[in-house]
């Protein structure tokens, strides 16, 4: 029985099906693509190449490329060979002469504080220097004979590195190409990264354990209150985050109106003021305040479409309040829970203007590491080796998420 | 009638400027009370005598948007005032212009520019304006008795919150200034590992008592909410705060830290010409001694000196209110950018693994 179906024009059915739904397919991506389009030029592209300085750092290799050749082949633990010193100076001259310099000391000073320095002047006499080029090179400065100096060139050369990874890990690449953990006192990215976790899990839950009454009320009350409770939600959703974050520096400070409080009905002293502001404290109570309506308005709109009746028939026949609302309404709201804690957390994993100014020394986050090697010590490269570890960990968390609560088990409205 | 009268003034403008076509720059500073001592000393001299225009902006420091704008190819900043720090690493990275310090007026008194600059005032892409300082301030109504920068890191003898500046520049010096180093030693101290020990020791010892603040209005409000006790300032902020606002602050000079600010031109300025016009319009005597009847920042001319009058509303000598006034040089540091060139890496990791710990 395996004779083929035909269309009325004697095709078979399969391929002329198969054209149709080209068509349609065709037609669909020709209604996405300037979006499509869009998105890979204006979001996906730069974040592309953004987090490709992460690992791609060629301007060593670039602008010295003699010692970077003579480099290559040095295992990292034997002395310098006269070659790599006579490669060094040569280099030396043309990025003087290029005023290219100053960019090489700055990637060198990265790996060894104090080569600056050594780079700019060495770089200043090393016209006037003649063979053999290591006792000339030691003489204009000693720490030239200083194997850990060239350590940190042979590192700084690689075009490809994955020195800002590890960085970016409290770890760092050594010439032989090990990785080892960062000195104790250095530390730091990876405590900020399990804060930032810690900080956006409260905030989810506190988000949570604060929003789903008031959705819950919100969806029971008759309209005309629910509307106007529903501006209330709205009003400070609307606000400049920046305002809503200051106004809570005037609540919280030591003389602010909290504290005023506090003191006026003898909760505390007035030398015994509580720290309610520039700590974790602070940025936790002002980020549940600014995220709370993430959180209210999909619980809001998914407790909407839950009919009363199914309560109503669980209580008829004999539920308690608690089992009505545990084995039959809460089920029902999982699917807003879902939305609105994965749009809290996401959105609090990344926050930044809120912990900068209310977060004093313990309440920063990995976003404001991030923020002050792009703004202040323009070290883009680790900035954007963060940024990639922070993405990554994102999508380990979504893919989590994924497998416990299901992203289809989710409904924004 | 009216389109002659505005060709006749722009006919009479490019005349002063030496038949120039009129140009619009762009102008970039830290705002607030420095940004307008700029606009009336500098500003407006300038449109008046060139016709050209000033398009003022304010940023909050760094290179980031310089970097931004040179990488990108779109450089809309003309000229930007920065610290010394940032001028030395963005010439170092090719994100700045140098300027040819031949072009410098020379001072009122005859001296050629590059002597008549205070020394370092001068380096290769920058032309200094200012010397300003970091200092600590208190409130006099609640606070007095304090004698110097131990002062500041004493919670025992004046308790409550300090200040400070989140940045470890300047802050890890002035820790060892009040452990007992003198100003002539710090860098040697800080220049090894147990000078550094050593300050961030000095540190732990009033962590818990710390605001920290990163823009410049920041203190002087701290200090007028009562939120901090004493709290490190930019001296010239302190000053408005007293002179504009009458609060009833006091700097005190001991262990301050000097430092420049300066002109620089991003790298691919549009408007180079009128830029370099700006920059040695704005850096010469007068103008550099008009500008301290704004604020209290020092000129960077050594001929800008006697000039300096009275605060611009006429009632306060402003001479004594310099951080290069005399009496206040008593116990000063002057700022060493080499010293932090070379170990900001280092310096800035530790110094947020600190505050992070």
């Amino acid at each position: 029985m395996n004779t083929n179906i035909t269309a009325a024009d004697g095709t078979p059915l399969k391929r002329k099906l198969a054209q149709a739904l080209f068509k349609s397919r065709l037609r669909a991506f020709g209604l996405v693509a300037p979006l499509l389009a869009f998105i890979l030029a204006s979001f996906i592209l730069p974040i592309v190449l953004l987090l490709w300085n992460s690992v791609h750092d060629p301007r060593y290799s670039e602008l010295m490329p003699m010692s970077t050749e003579a480099l290559k082949s040095w295992d990292g633990a034997s002395e310098p060979s006269e070659e790599m010193y006579a490669a060094m100076v040569a280099d030396l001259v043309v990025a003087r002469e290029n005023k290219t310099i100053g960019q090489v000391a700055t990637r060198v000073n990265r790996e060894l504080s104090g080569a600056r320095s050594l780079f700019t002047s060495s770089a200043r006499k090393a016209k006037k220097l003649e063979a053999p080029f290591k006792d000339a090179l030691i003489d204009v400065k000693d720490d030239w004979a200083d194997i850990e100096v060239w350590k940190a060139v042979k590192v700084a050369s690689r075009a490809y590195t994955p020195a800002y990874v590890a960085a970016a890990l409290d770890r760092k690449l050594l010439a032989d190409g090990t990785i080892i953990q960062q000195d104790e006192e250095r530390r730091i990215h990876i405590k900020l990264f399990l804060r930032t976790l810690e900080i956006s899990f409260v905030v989810t839950l506190a988000c949570l354990v604060l929003g789903y009454p008031i959705a819950y009320l919100l969806s029971t009350l008759p309209l005309r209150t629910s509307n106007l409770l529903l501006i209330l939600v709205l009003l400070p959703f609307w606000t400049s985050l920046l305002v809503r974050t200051t106004s809570w520096i005037a609540m919280l400070q030591a003389q602010g109106v909290m504290n005023d409080l506090f003191v006026a009905f003898g909760v505390t002293t007035d030398d015994q003021r509580f720290s309610l502001i520039y700590n974790k404290t602070g940025t936790l109570i002002a980020m549940v305040h600014i995220l709370l309506p993430f959180m209210i308005l999909p619980l809001y709109s998914v407790m909407k479409t839950i009919p009363p009746s199914y309560v109503r028939a669980a209580k008829s026949m004999g539920a308690t309040n608690w089992t009505a609302f545990w084995r039959i309404y809460f089920p029902q709201s999982v699917p807003g829970i879902g939305a609105g804690a994965l749009l809290v957390f996401i959105l609090a994993i990344g926050y930044y203007i809120t912990p900068a100014l209310v977060g004093g020394q313990d309440g920063q986050m990995i976003s404001n590491i991030i923020d002050f090697h792009m703004r202040r010590s323009l070290n883009w490269n680790l900035a954007a080796a963060l940024g990639l570890v922070l993405l990554i960990f994102v999508l380990f968390l979504f893919w989590i998420y994924d497998r416990i609560v299901g992203i289809d088990n989710m409904k924004l409205g | 009638m009216k389109m002659k009268s505005i060709l006749l003034g722009s006919a009479l403008g490019a005349f002063v400027a030496g038949a120039a076509v009129a140009e619009s720059i762009t102008v970039v500073s830290w705002g607030g009370a420095y940004t307008k001592s700029q606009v009336e000393a500098y500003h407006k001299p300038w449109i008046a005598s060139t016709g050209n225009q000033i398009v003022s902006e304010d940023y909050n420091g760094g290179l980031a948007e310089v970097k931004a704008q040179v990488e990108a190819g779109n450089v809309t900043w003309d000229v930007v005032d920065v610290e010394f720090s940032d001028a030395v690493r963005g010439c170092d990275e090719g994100l700045l212009e140098e300027i040819d310090h031949s072009i410098l007026p020379a001072g009122a008194d005859g001296t050629p520019a590059v002597d008549d600059f205070i020394e370092g005032a001068l380096p290769d892409c920058a032309v200094a304006n200012i010397v300003w300082s970091t200092v600590f301030a208190y409130d006099t109504s609640k606070t007095s008795g304090v004698s110097g920068i131990a002062d500041l890191f004493d919670t025992a003898k004046f308790p409550g919150k300090r200040g400070l500046r989140k940045n470890p520049k300047s802050l890890l010096e002035m820790a060892l200034m009040a452990d007992g180093v003198p100003a002539a030693d710090v860098y040697e101290v800080l220049g090894t590992d147990e000078g550094v020990d050593r300050a961030f020791a000095k540190l732990d010892t009033i962590k818990d008592d710390v605001v920290w603040w990163e823009a410049g209005a920041q203190p002087p409000q701290l200090l007028a909410d009562g939120e901090v006790v004493m709290t490190t300032a930019y001296n010239g902020r302190i000053f408005n705060a007293v002179a504009s606002e009458g609060q009833p602050f006091e700097v005190n000079w001991d262990g301050q830290i000097l430092d420049f600010d300066l002109w620089v031109i991003p790298k691919g300025a549009k408007n180079m010409e009128a830029a370099l016009d700006f920059i040695s319009f704005s850096t010469d005597t007068q103008r550099l001694a008009d500008q301290a009847s704004w604020i209290s920042y020092g000129p960077a001319r050594k001929s800008s000196g006697p000039l300096v009058g009275k605060f611009h509303d006429g009632t306060v000598e402003m001479g004594p209110h310099m951080p290069t006034a005399a009496d206040n040089l008593g116990n000063a540091l002057v700022n060493n950018f080499e010293f932090w060139a070379d170990n900001q890496d280092e310096l800035n990791e530790r110094f947020n693994a600190w505050l992070a710990g």
